[in-house]
């Protein structure tokens, strides 16, 4: 059968110039704001993935006829997806499509479910709605779909091209049976789809709202009047904030791929020059033979940019893809952040996660008052699966938290995150939900880096083992450190060990799949501070001595930002000012970064400080071997 | 002849309502607020009224409040100090709270890391652990509780609260630290997580638990010091608190669980609502109560507020049953300005308050506000108000032509974006208690109150397409209606989480049983007999594997016949009404939860006077050309107190009382009710 070619049916539409006041304008950027956060309350609120319930991993989008985010929060998916697509789109289609190699990375592992909808009024497309979530499990090597070792992305569970699910508004039930037939949590990803697919069909339903109160032509020209309006307020953003023609570097590092090779470098430069930033990555290390890797959507590059230049300058503005043009980003393929097909991506998290690190040294240099240390910015997963005492499958997902960096507003905070919006999962619904019970859920004083504004400390978590099962962990900064900024200090790093119900220890590394465990087995999960801010000399003493009545600083830990308690815990102000004066006159200026120390330096102390081998270089040789030769052809 | 007293203390002003049981007839009153000691300014106010109505104050029977006390005591972070007793290995519980932080991608940056209520270094940890089935896994270590006590003692607590892991399945250990905390500490109260809420979920339980404590020894001081000065006047009448959830409670519930009175105010707008929008013989109902810095909604269905499952104040929430208000911050002191760099219009969250207040009030404000944008539109006529309030019209158009020069727009144009800006924020509150939740505004009418409501009301309802508009006789003092007017309430839930599959009819009946028992005793307590309480039953219910609840409302005879299966379809229901899908089986309930009531206060609305015919000119007072439609049009202007039953007002028109304005907008009709309220349609043919 010929393929047959991507078209667009709808009533043929031409754009007229439509005067709009400023004010309708507004009434209908808050009218799609509205929208997408009725998305987000199907979503977060009716969902059965805990990944999408307790971490707010799902993320909805609406985009204009030509697929630009006019809302939303990640990159749009729509021109790749047309790009990919076979087929027609018609009013009343939903499609879903779990490739990330099929949709330039919008979505970027396969647990991600991506739902599309194209968006009709009176016949004709005036836009479309998406929303990804992160489903429990797709099947593969794993429970919960992970898989640490995979070296193709055909080992971490079933892929689903763009599909149509429902077509001119009838479900595709053969379709959508056999895809929840590859998995080990059918009964939950059915429930998650039937959510995405609501919420997307409900955004549908709220622009067409907007097309009747207002108008087809008010809509759509009010779309390109919102980009405009958003490309010119990142632009003068751009212009104020960063200097022109001087050229930024920043690098940082993912510890290991789980598979003996790290750290992984990720090096990113910019520039400004006219109007426009320019990143490049060269020099990033090369994709990972295992499934670290991570391909980063532009789109989503440009957003997170753009999140933060808002955040740090004006929190007010709403964002949209208007300013995008202004950004101009190079990834080279092969490399870890644009793996070639059919690369492993399952776990890309922590890699995503330390490109916000990337983000924030990059963009900090440029104005350092306004920057933040480096801090938690990973999801650990961890899982624990088995049979119950029922002979019932379970699969308890459990994600870690740590610090937030010290920041020029304040102290970072203890056992929290950097990632957006998510909760811990309270220990009586883990405890409700698998044979586990969580014994200590402690914060780690001093993990910390000390600063003017501390770093958040990271926590100390026993989980007591009811069952025989497996445990898979997925952690990072074992090995470098959270670093901190304009005189703050680095942080503390995880650790992890099994405490087995003989009284054995195992020391475990970050990223382990299947570890058994049997009744009475203790996993100890201590996980990373956060970097401090500005000079610990400078923290109020008083504030100090509060912390360690506090169980958040030690007695020792407070002598790092040169205070002396006494024995009731008070301020030792004489001894304080000597140890102050003396640390201040014996210490090297303070840098604008502190990462602990050199990389061959950490590489070399490894086996002594962590207990753990240090990984091996990432191998170039491979890398090679993949580009010219892909294993399987697209 | 009794008279109930409903009083309403807000941040500004204290407002009164006395009700002459036997005719209806009523008396209001307003004083300042004496926030250093509330008490004060509800006495003053009762000395008034008493003076306007000629009675003595021992003539009041009820006194019905609604108290803002215990939402201050947070809002201003003078709540008691709280010492915690929690499970060993949990001591951070608190501090780390969910390990949330709200704003989106990098939103960390800029949100300010939250101090507990109760400091952590007052929490102590005891050991001893209880698993998810009930069962002691470590027994009690009293020797370590006792460790635990000379530390807060050492370090001085004002309230306790207890909150361990699992104690919603077995409360045992924390009824034990009770009794020795109450025999050790017997002057520092006491909340134990499992009674103030028998919940799963150890966060919110404690937070709950802490929150009770820390504006309990503020609630009770407060409630001491009303009791004795009314007992000085000689006032025997029952006093009554109004709960966040819309019913009354002794104020013996509430020194208890004061949690349960932190929306107090709010829940007086919805109740006075309630009740004038019953007695015109509507019952489904949008609410817009707008002040003069925020806006509340809500909705009403059938008669009965729509219930969420928690509080929230400021950034404290807790799980207490509440009326579901949500709150925008927009109001008519609301500031509208134009940013340099997106140029956009915004109005609000800043508000100008009570001081400068808006340009118009000519106190120095320049900024201008919701409130001037009326100005200049011409909704203030001055025929009427000359006298009451100095209006300075130059200062209000001064003001708004700020914006209008940013805006490149002229000046009645710019007025009019910055009320379209302003009824767009409410108009998204209100589809969040309506759309958002499944219903249709086109259902339901929209009763407008506080100061500002009634200005916006005719605007709203038409984006709502929301019909009538109902504007209650005083909308200023609704709140204080509401008080008057509610009833007795009780609530008693527990935790049972099990699927459908794995219980029986007969185990939710026993279990609905003795909860409604449990419940009733408060209302006993007040001598209100069984046979004139009314009990309603709630399941919390959940698709197995979700983490959400929701409510489901049992009917108990029926449930003899239909049992679980008609709950679980009334779930599916709900489900879709809320998500707009359903699934097949599955069904969890979470917790189960009875409701007591006492029957409703007789009281009723004054009728007014039934007008000859509908022309209303002998109300009319004036004209007045306002700017709020184009062309501009000349709009009547009547005096409230001289409307009759029946008189019809053709829009445009502005209707001025004391408190208030009421504007009707062209091809829109007002009639006046017998109950004095003026209802707003769109005149038919128009």
């Amino acid at each position: 059968m010929n393929p047959v070619p991507f078209q667009i049916i709808e009533k043929p539409f031409s754009r007229r110039p439509v005067e709009v006041d400023p004010i309708t304008v507004d009434i209908i950027e808050n009218a799609l704001l509205n929208a997408r956060r009725e998305m987000d309350y199907v979503v977060f609120r009716s969902a059965m993935s805990t990944v999408i319930r307790e971490q707010r991993d799902a993320y909805p989008l609406i985009t204009d006829r030509e697929g630009r985010k006019v809302v939303g929060q990640f990159g749009s998916p729509i021109a790749g997806f047309t790009r990919g697509y076979q087929g027609t789109v018609e009013d009343g289609d939903v499609f879903l499509t779990s490739d990330p190699y099929e949709c330039q990375g919008a979505i970027s592992h396969c647990n991600d479910w991506l739902v599309v909808k194209p968006i009709y009024f009176e016949g004709h497309l005036v836009g479309w709605s998406g929303i990804f979530g992160h489903v429990m499990d797709i099947g593969g090597r794993v429970p919960g779909s992970v898989p640490i070792n995979a070296n193709q992305y055909y080992e971490e569970g079933i892929i689903i091209p763009p599909t149509k699910v429902y077509r001119r508004g009838e479900m595709q039930t053969d379709v959508v049976n056999l895809i929840m037939h590859n998995s080990r949590a059918s009964n939950s990803n059915r429930a998650d789809l039937t959510a995405l697919v609501a919420a997307a069909q409900l955004a549908a339903r709220r622009v067409v709202e907007i097309c009747e109160r207002f108008g087809l032509e008010t809509y759509v020209a009010t779309c390109d009047l919102l980009l405009a309006r958003n490309r010119k307020a990142i632009s003068q953003l751009i212009d104020t904030s960063i200097p022109e023609g001087k050229t930024y570097y920043f690098e940082d590092y993912v510890c290991d791929d789980g598979c003996g090779m790290g750290p992984y470098k990720i090096a990113c430069s910019m520039v400004k020059r006219g109007k426009k930033l320019y990143f490049d990555f060269d020099g990033t290390d090369p994709q990972s033979q295992g499934s670290i890797n991570f391909i980063f959507n532009y789109e989503m590059f440009k957003m997170f940019v753009g999140a933060y230049l808002i955040k740090l300058y004006d929190p007010q503005i709403v964002f949209n893809a208007g300013y995008y043009e202004l950004i101009e980003v190079n990834i080279p393929p092969g490399c870890l952040l644009n793996p070639i097909k059919p690369a492993a991506l399952s776990c890309r998290t922590g890699t995503l996660q330390r490109t916000f690190d990337v983000l924030i040294g990059l963009l900090g240099q440029c104005t350092p008052g306004l920057m933040t240390a480096a801090g938690y910015s990973q999801s650990p997963y961890l899982y624990y699966s088995g049979y119950d005492d029922d002979g019932e499958w379970f699969t308890l997902f459990y994600s870690g938290f740590g610090g937030v960096p010290g920041r020029p507003i304040g102290d970072g905070h203890d056992g929290y995150t950097l990632l957006p919006s998510f909760f811990n999962l309270p220990t009586e619904f883990a405890e409700s939900y698998a044979p586990v019970r969580i014994e200590q859920y402690t914060i780690v004083p001093d993990t910390g880096g000390p600063g003017l504004h501390r770093g958040g400390n990271g926590n100390h978590l026993v989980f007591y083992f009811e069952q025989p099962g497996t445990v898979s962990i997925h952690d990072s900064r074992w090995l470098t450190r959270p670093w901190g900024a304009n005189g703050g200090l680095a942080a503390e790093r995880s650790r992890k060990f099994m405490e087995r119900a003989d009284g054995t220890r195992e020391l475990l590394p970050a990223m382990k799949d299947m570890v058994p465990v049997n009744p009475g087995d203790r996993l100890h999960f201590i996980t990373w501070g956060g970097g401090g801010w500005g000079d610990p000399l400078e923290r109020d003493p008083a504030i100090v001595a509060l912390e360690v009545d506090r169980g958040l600083v030690t007695r020792d830990g407070a002598r790092r930002y040169g205070v002396v308690l006494d024995a009731d815990g008070g301020v030792d102000e004489e001894a304080t000012r000597e140890l102050r004066d003396t640390m201040r006159r014996e210490r090297s200026e303070p840098g604008l970064f502190h990462y602990g120390d050199t990389i061959e330096n950490i590489l070399d102390r490894c086996e002594s400080e962590t207990g753990l081998p240090p990984p091996n270089p990432p191998d170039f040789e491979d890398r090679r071997l993949l580009a010219k030769n892909p294993v399987i052809a697209d | 002849m009794s008279h109930r007293l409903g009083v309403d203390v807000g941040g500004t002003f204290t407002d009164l309502l006395l009700i002459e049981e036997s005719s209806g007839r009523t008396w209001r009153a307003k004083v300042p607020s004496t926030p250093s000691d509330s008490s004060l300014g509800v006495l003053a106010g009762i000395d008034r009224i008493c003076g306007q109505a000629g009675i003595d104050a021992d003539r009041i029977t009820n006194l019905l409040h609604g108290t803002t006390v215990a939402t201050n005591a947070i809002l201003e972070g003078k709540g008691a100090r709280v010492g915690v007793i929690t499970t060993e290995g949990f001591r951070f519980l608190l501090h780390t709270a969910r390990s949330h932080i709200p704003g989106g991608l990098g939103g960390w940056i800029i949100h300010p890391k939250p101090e507990p209520l109760a400091p952590l270094e007052l929490t102590v940890e005891v050991r001893e652990r209880i698993d998810r089935r009930g069962e002691v896994i470590v027994p009690l270590d009293e020797q370590h509780l006792q460790e635990g006590l000379a530390f807060l003692r050492r370090r001085g607590v004002d309230a306790i609260t207890v909150a361990l892991i699992n104690s919603y399945v077995n409360d045992a250990h924390e009824r034990r630290i009770q009794d020795i905390v109450h025999r050790e500490m017997p002057d520092v109260p006491v909340s134990v997580s499992s009674a103030v809420l028998p919940e799963m979920l150890e966060y919110e339980r404690a937070q709950t638990g802490v929150v009770n404590s820390y504006v309990r020894p503020v609630v009770a001081s407060y409630l001491a010091n009303l009791e004795r000065e009314m007992t000085g006047r000689d006032m025997a009448a029952h006093l009554h608190i109004l709960r966040s959830d819309g019913g009354l409670a002794s104020t013996d519930a509430c020194r208890e669980l004061p949690v349960s009175i932190l929306m107090s105010g709010p829940a007086g707008g919805v109740a006075g609502a309630l009740w004038i929008a019953g007695q015109s013989g509507h019952s489904h109902l949008l609410t817009l109560d707008m002040g003069g810095t925020s806006t509340d909604v809500a909705l009403i269905e059938g008669g009965a507020p729509r219930l969420r499952r928690e509080t929230t104040v400021g950034d404290i929430t807790v799980r207490a049953s509440s009326l579901d208000v949500r709150t925008v911050g927009a109001g008519g002191g609301s500031i509208a300005h134009v940013p340099e760099i997106t140029r956009a219009l915004r109005v609000g969250p800043e508000s100008a308050g009570a001081e400068p207040g808006p340009a118009l009030y000519g106190k120095g404000g320049e900024r201008p506000t919701v409130t001037d944008a009326h100005a200049v539109l011409g909704h203030f006529p001055n025929v009427v108000l000359a006298g009451e309030m100095q209006l300075d019209m130059d200062a209000a158009t001064r003001a708004v032509r700020t914006v209008a020069d940013a805006l490149g727009l002229d000046l009645h144009r710019a007025a009019r974006g910055i009320l379209d800006i302003a009824n767009e924020t409410m108009f998204g509150a209100l589809r969040g208690v309506s759309i958002q939740q499944g219903y249709d505004p086109r259902d339901f009418g929209l009763i407008a109150f506080g100061g500002a409501g009634p200005m916006h009301a005719n605007a709203l309802a038409r984006l709502m397409d929301s019909w009538p508009v109902i504007i209650p006789p005083s909308p200023g003092v609704l709140c204080a209606y509401g008080d008057a007017t509610t009833r007795l309430r009780n609530e008693a839930s527990r935790s049972v989480v099990r699927r459908f599959s794995d219980t029986t009819d007969d185990e939710v009946y026993a279990t609905m049983h003795e909860l409604a028992d449990r419940a009733a005793v408060s209302l006993d307590r007040e001598n209100v007999p069984r046979s004139e309480q009314l009990v309603a039953y709630e399941m919390d219910c959940r698709y197995h594997g979700q983490g959400l609840q929701i409510p489901v409302k049992i009917d108990i005879d029926a449930f003899r016949e239909t049992g679980l299966a008609a709950i679980a379809a009334a779930f599916d229901d709900e489900h879709e009404k809320l998500f707009t899908f359903r699934l097949d089986g599955g069904h969890e309930m979470v917790n189960l939860r009875a409701i007591v009531q006492a029957a409703a206060a007789p009281v009723e609305a004054l009728r007014v006077p039934r007008a000859d015919e509908p022309d209303a000119s002998e109300a009319l007072v004036g004209r007045c050309r306002i700017f709020s439609v184009e062309p501009s049009a000349e709009a009547a202007v009547y005096d409230r107190t001289r409307l009759k039953c029946g008189h019809r007002l053709p829009g445009p028109a502005i209707v001025t009382e004391m408190d208030s304005t009421t504007l009707i907008l062209p091809g829109h009709v007002g009639e006046v009710d017998h109950c004095s309220s003026i209802i707003i349609s769109p005149a038919t043919g128009a």
